[in-house]
């Protein structure tokens, strides 16, 4: 069930988050057998209500970390589609003007800082985002997204530390998917990862994370207490990809029934019954389907059209220019 | 004899080194996977059904722990073998890299072994710039290590099989464009099996290989760029300028000798590498030459390099970045004709 709590206007508003962050992946995808989008992908299919979930609690100058696996966050914070289909085409009006691909997808003017692609990379960053607010005596937060993954690695334990230790203003969110890359997660991590929160102090707490509104309010609480200046929390949302690790992975090393158990729990059509129920009607949401198709065409027409950076262009951007006084 | 790639010739020295030492153990992330993927380029693919899991150890995502247990097994008489899945995030284990292994036989005068082997791809495959780099130069600079940077599935075995009997620890960096029998098609169709002997055989770090011969220039390159510049010295031929391409395939050590004894034959000396120019392997490589082979000289020595930019995404950035056939080319055929 989806719990009841939340409005149902934002309800709406996050189904149609979450649409464009599916169409958008099924769409890349095909682009991708076509040799269209090149490099490699890891896509969000399945995990969508935790981005939108998050992303809904925050505000548009609050900032996100990212991780390999970042369309869905992106699209969820405001990354425009057009820009990151370019990127993704490897076009100079892509959002990183072609230089970061998929794996650095990002957009600092609606707070996401370029997606980064070493696990647990984004911890300590994030807790220097964070003193930077409280220096500044702001009140903004970032929500940092790092996977099951990441909470074996080192920079995530000392990132997660020195933000509790500090009280700095960061939501933690991992998103735990149960697989990393093809290692399942009970041959890595000998306990739950919202239980590590007790080692720093601070709270820790596990959601469905295929329940948008359980990710929205959860996602809501931890982010009060970070700009009150409490420190930050640690957001466990259980969900699962229902796609490969990255592009050509066929997932062999996952049980057939488990991807068909997860698959009867998609998030989406979850979040579909629910706004059925709740009295939303059939037709408005076909139209949040429609409009979703219509901008991820018109992203693809304005990839397609776009041009490819100068060779030279790869010189540009290497270092800070200029000094301030 | 049989040909086999170059991540089937690394899987066969694996194999083969662990049923001839059981201190030979593997070490990474979705190395032993039942149903995985044998790592990340499928070079451990099958190695876990055989020896499994206590020798093909499964780890957490934890390059610094990865690393460092391999230091701490080294030490206790056992014979790691550990890899990182792209050699970008060898940067993760920094301090057991460079602090703890480069510098513990040092440290204890000499008492203490660390003979352990870390694995670590290189290259640039449009995966923007966390994914991409190629990174020897800087851990040739760490003294302690050895690298091995085998371009050939011949080379890739004899050089892991030294590298595991070796008392010290060594780093084997492979290209990712070169794992494939035909290598990944960006590279250009190469056939990239190499006849491999039945027989044991290993080979010592140190000696290099002249590729081509010729008399017109010098081309020292590596992995990648050193099939980039047979190619070159391929259609260079047919204008008939002469490369001689040579192949050190260990940077540490390094063999000084046969490449000396090619620019005394060239006059000429061109380094092309994959790693960006500056402070790269082939400025310490091109110092050893304008130090002791100075009078071979008829030229400057010239390098070919990836520009100075972290790796670009986009495939039009990263092929004017990384150097191409054409560049090889261009730059080889001026310097025969005395033009740079
Ligand atoms: C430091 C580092 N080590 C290894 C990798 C290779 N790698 C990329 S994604 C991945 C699995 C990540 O799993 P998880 O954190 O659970 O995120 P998920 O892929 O499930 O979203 C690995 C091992 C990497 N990118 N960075
Ligand atoms: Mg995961």
């Amino acid at each position: 069930m989806i719990s009841p709590s939340t409005p149902p206007g934002l309800l709406l508003r996050m189904y149609r988050d979450m649409i464009r962050i599916r169409k958008f992946e099924e769409k890349v995808y095909l682009l991708f057998l076509e040799g269209k989008v090149l490099g490699t992908i890891h896509q969000y299919q399945g995990q969508e209500a935790v981005a939108v979930g998050v992303c809904s609690a925050l505000r548009r100058n609050d900032c996100i970390t990212s991780t390999h696996r970042p369309h869905g966050h992106c699209i969820a914070k405001g990354v425009p589609l057009d820009s990151m289909m370019a990127e993704l085409f490897a076009k100079s009006t892509g959002c990183c003007k072609a230089k970061g691909g998929s794996m650095h997808m990002g957009d600092i003017s609606v707070g996401a800082v370029p997606a980064i692609a070493i696990v647990a990379g984004g911890v300590t960053l994030a807790a220097g985002m964070g003193l930077a607010y409280k220096l500044q005596r702001s009140d903004r937060v970032v929500a940092c997204f790092f996977g099951d993954g990441a909470v074996n690695e080192g920079a995530f334990h000392e990132g997660a530390n020195l933000a509790a230790i500090k009280k700095l203003p960061v939501v933690f969110i991992c998103e735990n998917n149960f697989y990393a890359a093809s290692t399942p997660m009970q041959l890595t991590t000998p306990v739950g990862i919202a239980e590590r929160a007790a080692a720093y102090g601070i709270p820790g707490v596990v959601v469905d994370g295929n329940d948008v509104a359980a990710v929205y309010q959860a996602t809501v609480t931890a982010v009060a207490r970070a700009r009150r200046g409490e420190g930050p929390t640690l957001i466990e949302c259980q969900t699962y990809r229902t796609v490969g690790h990255s592009r050509g992975d066929a997932g062999t090393y996952r049980p057939k029934e488990e991807v068909e158990l997860w698959k009867q729990r998609d998030p989406i059509e979850r979040l579909r019954r629910s706004l059925i129920a709740d009295g939303a009607a059939e037709n408005e949401i076909a139209a949040i389907e429609a409009e979703a198709d219509r901008e991820i065409e018109t992203a693809v027409a304005f990839a397609e059209s776009s041009l490819p950076p100068q060779p030279e262009d790869a010189l540009l951007h290497v270092y800070g220019e200029g000094v301030t006084p | 004899m049989k040909r086999l790639s170059i991540a089937e010739a690394l899987r066969e020295a694996m194999r083969e080194e662990m049923l001839r030492d059981e201190r030979v153990f593997l070490i990474g992330e979705d190395i032993g996977i039942p149903q995985g993927f044998g790592g990340a380029f499928t070079v451990t693919l099958g190695l876990s059904d055989e020896f499994g899991h206590e020798r093909v150890v499964d780890t957490p995502i934890s390059e610094k722990a990865i690393v460092g247990a391999a230091v701490g097994a080294a030490m206790m008489g056992m014979r790691p073998i550990a890899d990182v899945q792209y050699s970008d995030f060898l940067f993760c284990a920094a301090d057991e890299i460079i602090n703890q292994a480069a510098k513990m036989t040092y440290m204890s005068g000499g008492t203490v072994k660390v003979p352990m082997v870390l694995r670590a791809p290189v290259g640039a495959t449009n995966r923007g710039a966390q994914h991409a780099q190629s990174p020897e130069g800087f851990f040739m600079h760490v003294p302690g290590w050895k690298v091995a940077v085998p371009a050939t599935a011949y080379d890739a075995k004899g050089l892991l099989k030294t590298a595991v009997r070796d008392e010290g620890p060594v780093l084997i960096f492979e290209h990712k464009r070169l794992y494939g029998k035909g290598g990944r098609k960006e590279a250009g169709g190469l056939d990239l099996t190499s006849g491999i002997p039945d027989e044991d055989y290993c080979i010592p770090f140190g000696q290099a290989v002249v590729r081509r011969e010729g008399a017109d220039l010098t081309i020292v390159a590596t992995l990648l760029m050193m099939h980039r510049s047979l190619a070159a010295a391929d259609l260079l031929a047919q204008e008939g300028i002469n490369i001689e391409v040579i192949d050190p395939r260990t940077l540490v050590p390094f063999d000084n000798e046969t490449m000396l004894a090619s620019v005394a034959k060239t006059g000429k000396l061109l380094i092309v590498e994959e790693d960006n120019l500056t402070g790269g392997w082939g400025a310490e490589v091109a110092a050893r030459v304008a130090d002791s082979g100075f009078d071979l000289l008829d030229a400057p020595i010239k390098r070919l390099a990836s520009y100075d930019v972290p790796m670009p995404f986009a495939p039009v950035l990263e092929n004017f970045v990384v150097p191409s056939v054409d560049r090889i080319i261009e730059l080889a055929r001026a310097m025969v004709k005395g033009k740079v």
